[in-house]
């Protein structure tokens, strides 16, 4: 398909109908990401994960989806600080990592870094989340944790709760959401309210976009309650960070006013966010969610990095 | 006859037409940019303009200036003309106008970006939107507005 031999840097570099068609493909996976099935999609091929910065569940996705794939891994798991590097520039090592692998996984802490490893690099490179910039494999997953629940990405409410401005998860979800036509509602604290230039842009797009700082009203009539996590070292006062925390605690209270189909999703690891008395409700996805992230991950390798099969 | 504010020169550059009171913003790229400490530069602050009700000029004496300096001068001063001169007259003249991506010229307001790290690379910016100009970091995605303080 027209992903072979691509990069992915921002979900913007993805068409909806590609988004769709690794969608689908993920869907096909899910066997695959059991184990209840095999298939050598990735065999011979090496996959690099170049991990400038810790992300144990990241990371591990993707080796799973590498291996699963009969594919397998180098992976530099605290390249930031392994000697491999010796003060040598991240271009410079993706240069070299390029020529020992068929692909490359990124995790780096700064924002841009994907796109310039994708300029380094002569294979295809895949951002696995840089700074607070991008993380288009997140967003994937998150979409199909959706969609594999309503069966479409359009005409949904979608509360993105929490913290709105720091955290990256939530930009390229809102912006992915509003691209398939659904409604976006931001519910969050004055101080960590989704920074302006997003906001243009998502009007700029022609979003559905609208603010219900009030977590019970916001809940009321949505789809998806989608909630990040609110970190303590973005306040300046520990007080407001408790405020804060306590009135965007999703527990079974929160929820007796919403829709029976309601799901909530958290990109985890959860700290109090979410009640675990929540788990066990219909209302839970957020697990499904974290185990979707191996079936998108095989979706896209093989979208990227598969061996070619005919006409499709 | 011309607006000859101040004595002619043989060779060099006049910028022209700059909004009045960006003068020494014009002189500050040029000195960050590429003025060696030879040239010899005029200034004419609150000028008489037709167009522009006030304006500024700025000539440089034996200097032909590079793509990069009026692409900044561009951001700076977007109604700016560039003249050349040769021998006493003028051989060519032109509107700064800004290409799509602008290379090197400014550092990104995101200390965080790759841009700003011990890379191998240029800055570099998309420009997203005219009038007034709205550039995208092409590494980060940051908007910058604020030019003068960003100048690299
Ligand atoms: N020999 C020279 N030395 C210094 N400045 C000069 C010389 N010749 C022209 N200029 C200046 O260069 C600019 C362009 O010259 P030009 O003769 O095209 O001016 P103009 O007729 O006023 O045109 P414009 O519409 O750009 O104002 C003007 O600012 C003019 O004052
Ligand atoms: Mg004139
Ligand atoms: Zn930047």
């Amino acid at each position: 398909m027209a992903l072979h031999g691509r990069d992915l840097v921002s979900i913007r570099d993805l068409s909806r109908e590609e988004i769709v068609q690794i969608l689908d493909s993920a869907r096909r996976m899910i066997p695959l990401a059991e184990g209840s099935r095999t298939a050598p999609l990735l065999a011979g091929r090496i996959v690099a994960m170049a991990f400038f910065e810790p992300s144990t569940r990241t990371r591990l996705s993707f080796e799973s989806a590498v291996q699963r794939l009969g594919g397998s891994c180098l992976t530099i798991a605290d390249a930031g600080a392994s000697s491999m590097r010796k003060g040598e520039s991240l271009y410079d090592t993706i240069r070299m990592l390029s020529s020992y692998a068929d692909a490359i996984v990124l995790r780096h802490p700064n924002e841009g870094a994907a796109r310039l490893a994708a300029r380094a690099s002569e294979r295809p490179v895949i951002n696995a989340g840089d700074g607070a910039g991008q993380h288009p494999t997140q967003t994937l997953l998150d979409l199909a944790t959706i969609r594999e629940r309503f069966g479409t990405l359009a005409g949904l409410k979608v509360v993105l709760l929490g913290d709105l401005k720091y955290g990256r998860t939530v930009h390229s979800l809102a912006y992915a959401l509003a691209e398939f036509g659904s409604e976006l509602v931001l519910c969050s604290p004055e101080s960590l309210r989704l920074p302006e230039e997003h906001r243009d842009e998502l009007h700029h797009e022609g979003a559905k976009v609208t603010d219900e700082p009030d977590l019970a009203r916001a809940v009321r009539d949505a789809d998806v309650l989608y909630v990040t996590r609110i970190q303590k070292e973005r306040f300046t006062d520990e007080s407001e960070y408790r405020a804060v925390v306590g009135s965007y605690r999703i527990d079974a209270e929160v929820l007796a006013g919403a829709k029976p189909k309601l799901i909530v999703m958290h990109p985890l690891p959860r700290a109090g966010e979410i009640a675990p008395e929540v788990d066990s409700t219909p209302h839970a996805a957020y697990f499904r969610q974290a185990f979707l992230a191996v079936p998108v991950r095989m979706a896209l390798l093989d979208a990227i990095l598969g061996k070619r099969r005919g006409a499709r | 006859m011309r607006e000859l504010k101040i004595t002619p020169i043989r060779n060099g550059t006049v910028i022209d037409h700059i909004a009045s009171g960006l003068a020494l913003e014009v002189l500050r790229i040029l000195r960050v940019r590429q003025l060696d400490r030879d040239s010899t530069v005029s200034v004419a602050i609150r000028v008489r303009s037709g167009k522009l009700g006030w304006k500024d000029i700025v000539k440089v004496e034996d200097v032909e200036l590079e793509p990069r300096t009026v692409n900044a001068i561009a951001l700076i001063a977007p109604t700016a003309t560039i003249s050349i001169i040769r021998d006493y007259k003028v051989r060519e003249k032109r509107a700064v106008d800004l290409p799509p991506r602008i290379v090197g010229v400014l550092r990104c307001p995101n200390l965080n970006c790759i841009s700003n790290q011990a890379e191998p690379l240029e800055s570099e910016f998309e420009v997203v939107g005219r009038r007034p100009t709205v550039l995208r970091c092409a590494f980060c995605d940051r908007r910058v507005a604020d030019f003068l303080r960003h100048l690299a």
